[in-house]
């Protein structure tokens, strides 16, 4: 019965009408879709879908209860292992996840259980009543040193075990890389903050505008600060660049900055708001992972005529969310793959005009497992452009651990953190997220907060004191 | 807590305008050479601003802005009272302080405001400190009892001769090293120009001059990278690395071209938002 269901499309704006707005693209199941497509879940004994989620959502329970139409059970039962559902749901890699070990996708199509929590996390914000209960205060103090996903869950489960939990942030509003740098058209900013809220409501304080690093230290925290415990969740923000001639030219952006105007500045709605953005007709973006698909889809709706994904790997090898380069896509992006600029051309006022790219093909397969590009002699073309945004990847941001004595990092500048409990080489500071693990997911970061809430919370009850 | 209110305002020049901005945790930790960046509302720019002065037991950070432009001549509007959305800092690396004798402090227009802090710092390391402020003309020429104070020797440079010496700082230095002084090293900051002609000056006397650049900026934490610079063979972050770089090897005509890259969008913001220049004050 159940694989005779076909899996329930996700209802989109059309692409014509998409590409030229900022309103979310994908437009959520209805009541009666989400239901029908939980039925299409076997209930399996042996569910193979939760160990493809990095965070083990109860999945078969919760679409069990989606089934039977009791969506808000359903919440309580996702929410259980995930922190952010209606964020995961949106942003998780589903297709090499949990859906890519579903059963019924060894022969047709797997259930569609990111589209199903999306939709059980927006059922609970419009319809759920706040538990605000706060629990009995422990009196223990802990310091979250920025508050992207992975500090968000970790500050969310150190609150309801009834700590004091202050967040600290750099920029002006908390979420991390779902504020600045996910655009608005992929998740919406009220969905973040809604979630900032039940924290702030769970007693949690945030500290905007705070740079940890600058206005105060890790050591200064726990030393003057009153702080038991600090968990490190500063991300992978650092924008590297391709280091190839010309990339200080006018209408170069990291997709850091091309997004953060965007996003986090509101720069689509300049004038109203007062971050300028420049976009120009032709726009190449260099990479081919979601910052790159984000950073195209972008161009194109704050005006570009012809945008470009340029990649030196080919299709198979794309980093990004199956659903956003399929979206990218049907949206006229253009994918010039197995391609690499090697250097940028800038006019007399030091615009970028051109790039030389050169053809790859692909050669034996590397370290990582993927087959790697190799350039063909002499293939060199010129490819016109005016804007060029570089997502080719991004770093661990130095101010934290350079001014940390005594935290060991990896070679790349990561911090070292036991997998288990997270614990850093300093005693009572933990770490998770991006700065651990180099740039990765929402859902792993968010779940190496919840775990390291876990052993936060062991430590502070005297626990686990190894170090 | 997240205050940010202007406590006091004072017009220094027909377009630029100092405020006392209550900031208790940036006032407690700033030093001399960083800067914050700030937002008045929910549509605003972050704009970065160089610290001019702070008293840490009132709490509060001295700003001295200039109206060049929609954002700053909304800030310039603010009035005592009023507040900051957001201000966060200090951000950058703080000026490298020590005791290395002579030193010479160049100022030049707006940049006599980031210049004072440093000059005081300088002084009270045990340095000599001769100030060289210039500025067009005598009535842009900002802060002068402020300086004096904090200066062991202060020269005026204007463009026009309408106060001090008639020339640039150039002049002023050639002053200051005919009287027999050995300078050890330059602090100068100003307009991008005035920066380039100093440093390309000292170049040539072997006189080590460091520069304050001001690229622009987004996050000001080296998230954006907007705000590249670059420095010899390197790149660098002007918000993280810097602001404060050697003037021998910064690379002005790069800095001064990238400093165009929204001069379309900002007079478009100019006309939508009725606050510029033209407005008048
Ligand atoms: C454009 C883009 C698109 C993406 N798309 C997806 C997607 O579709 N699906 C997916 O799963 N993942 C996606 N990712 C990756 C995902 O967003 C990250 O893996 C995740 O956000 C990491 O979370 P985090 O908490 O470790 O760090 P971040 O989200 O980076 O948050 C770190 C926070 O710390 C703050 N901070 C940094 N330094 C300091 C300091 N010194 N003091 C105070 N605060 C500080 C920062 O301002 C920031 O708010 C995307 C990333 C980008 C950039
Ligand atoms: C580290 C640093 C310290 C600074 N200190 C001071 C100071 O103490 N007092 C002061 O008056 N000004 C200072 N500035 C310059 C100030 O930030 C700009 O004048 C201001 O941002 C202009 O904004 P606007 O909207 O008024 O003008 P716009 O019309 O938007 O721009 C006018 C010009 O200002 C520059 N600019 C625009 N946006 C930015 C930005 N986000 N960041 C930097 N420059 C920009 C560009 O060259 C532009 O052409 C500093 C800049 C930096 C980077
Ligand atoms: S959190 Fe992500 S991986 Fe886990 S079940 Fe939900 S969508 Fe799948
Ligand atoms: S593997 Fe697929 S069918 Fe089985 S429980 Fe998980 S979602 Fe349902
Ligand atoms: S202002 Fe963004 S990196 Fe310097
Ligand atoms: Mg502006």
């Amino acid at each position: 019965m159940a694989l005779k269901i076909p899996r329930h499309e996700m209802p989109c704006q059309e692409p014509a009408v998409r590409a030229h707005n900022f309103d979310e693209v994908a437009l959520g199941y209805t009541e009666e879709m989400a239901v029908e497509e939980a039925k299409r879940c076997l209930q399996c004994k042996k569910p193979t879908c939760r160990s493809g989620c990095p965070v083990e959502v109860l999945i078969p329970d919760f679409i069990k209860q989606v089934a039977e139409g009791d969506f808000l059970a359903a919440a309580v039962t996702l929410k259980e292992k995930n922190s952010l559902p209606a964020i995961c749901g949106r942003v998780c890699p589903q297709e090499t996840q949990c859906e890519s070990r579903c059963i019924l996708g060894k022969k047709g199509e797997p259930v569609a259980i990111g589209r199903l929590e999306r939709f059980v996390a927006d059922y609970e914000i419009k319809f759920g009543e706040s538990h605000g209960e706060k629990p009995a205060p422990t009196g223990k103090k802990v310091a979250i040193i920025g508050g992207g996903p992975s500090g968000l869950a970790c500050a969310g489960d150190l609150a309801k075990s009834g700590h004091g939990v202050t967040v600290f942030e750099a920029l002006h509003v908390a979420g991390g890389v779902l504020m600045y740098g996910i655009p608005q058209f992929r998740l919406p900013k009220e969905i973040v903050q809604t979630e900032i809220n039940n924290l702030k409501e769970m007693g949690v304080e945030i500290r905007t505008n705070e740079v940890v690093g600058k206005i105060t230290s890790v050591d200064e925290l726990m030393a003057s600060g009153g702080y038991d415990a600090v968990f490190i969740g500063t991300g992978a923000g650092l924008p590297y660049f391709m280091g190839i001639p010309g990339e200080n030219l006018l209408g170069v952006y990291s997709a850091n900055e091309f997004l953060t105007r965007t996003n986090l500045m509101k720069g689509y709605k300049f004038p109203e708001y007062a971050t300028p953005i420049k976009v120009g007709k032709k726009v190449a973006v260099l990479g081919a992972g979601n910052v790159a698909m984000d950073g195209a889809r972008t161009a194109l709706r704050l005006g570009a005529e012809e945008v470009s994904i340029v990649y030196r790997r080919s299709r198979e090898e794309m980093p990004a969310r199956a659903e956003e380069a399929h979206h990218a896509e049907e949206e006229g992006i253009n994918f010039r793959l197995l391609t690499n600029p090697v250097a940028l051309h800038g006019d007399e006022k030091g615009w970028v005009k051109s790039m030389t790219c050169l053809r790859y093909e692909l050669g034996e397969p590397d370290a990582s497992g993927r087959r790697s590009p190799v350039p063909i002699p002499g293939s060199e073309f010129e490819l016109e452009v005016d804007t060029v945004v570089v997502a080719i990847g991004q770093g661990p941001n130095p101010l934290v651990t350079k001014s940390t004595p005594g935290l060991e990092l990896n070679r790349r500048g990561n911090i070292v953190a036991d997998p288990e409990t997270l614990a850093t080489s300093k005693a009572g500071v933990f770490a998770g997220g991006d700065i651990v693990t180099g740039a990765a997911t929402v859902i792993l970061a968010m779940g190496a907060g919840k775990k390291a809430a876990a052993s936060i919370n062991a430590y502070l009850n005297g626990e686990n004191r190894s170090h | 807590m997240h205050l940010y209110q202007v406590v006091k305002r004072r017009q220094l020049a027909p377009a630029i305008v100092l405020f006392e901005v209550e900031a208790p945790r940036v006032a407690a930790k700033v030093k001399p050479g960083q800067f914050v960046i700030v937002r008045m509302d929910e549509k605003s720019e972050r704009i970065p601003l160089t610290v001019m002065d702070f008293n840490r037991e009132r709490g509060t950070i001295t700003i001295v802005v200039q109206d060049v432009g929609y954002s700053s001549c909304m800030i310039n509007n603010l009035q005592e009272g009023s507040s900051f959305l957001d201000f966060v800092g200090p951000l950058g690396v703080p000026s490298d302080i020590e005791n290395y004798g002579t030193v010479v402090c160049m100022g030049g227009g707006l940049g006599i405001a980031p210049i004072y802090p440093i000059a005081r710092a300088l002084r009270e390391a045990g340095n000599h400190v001769i100030s060289i402020l210039g500025a067009r003309t005598a009535d842009l020429l900002i802060l002068r009892e402020e300086m004096a104070a904090v200066s062991d020797e202060v020269v005026i440079v204007t463009d026009d001769g309408s106060l001090g010496t008639k020339g640039y700082h150039s002049t002023g230095l050639d002053q200051i090293l005919a009287q027999g002084h050995k300078v050890e090293v330059i602090w100068a900051i100003g307009p991008m120009v005035m920066m380039r002609a100093v440093a390309r000056y000292t170049k040539t006397l072997g006189i080590k001059t460091i520069v304050s650049m001001n690229p622009i900026m987004v996050d000001g934490t080296g998230m954006c990278g907007a705000c590249r610079v670059k420095v010899g063979e390197e790149t660098k972050f002007a918000c993280v690395d810097g602001p404060e770089f050697d003037g021998h090897l910064v690379d002005f005509e790069l800095a001064m071209q990238r400093l165009a890259f929204y001069k379309d969008e900002e007079n478009r913001a100019k006309a939508h938002g009725a606050c510029g220049q033209e407005g008048g004050h």
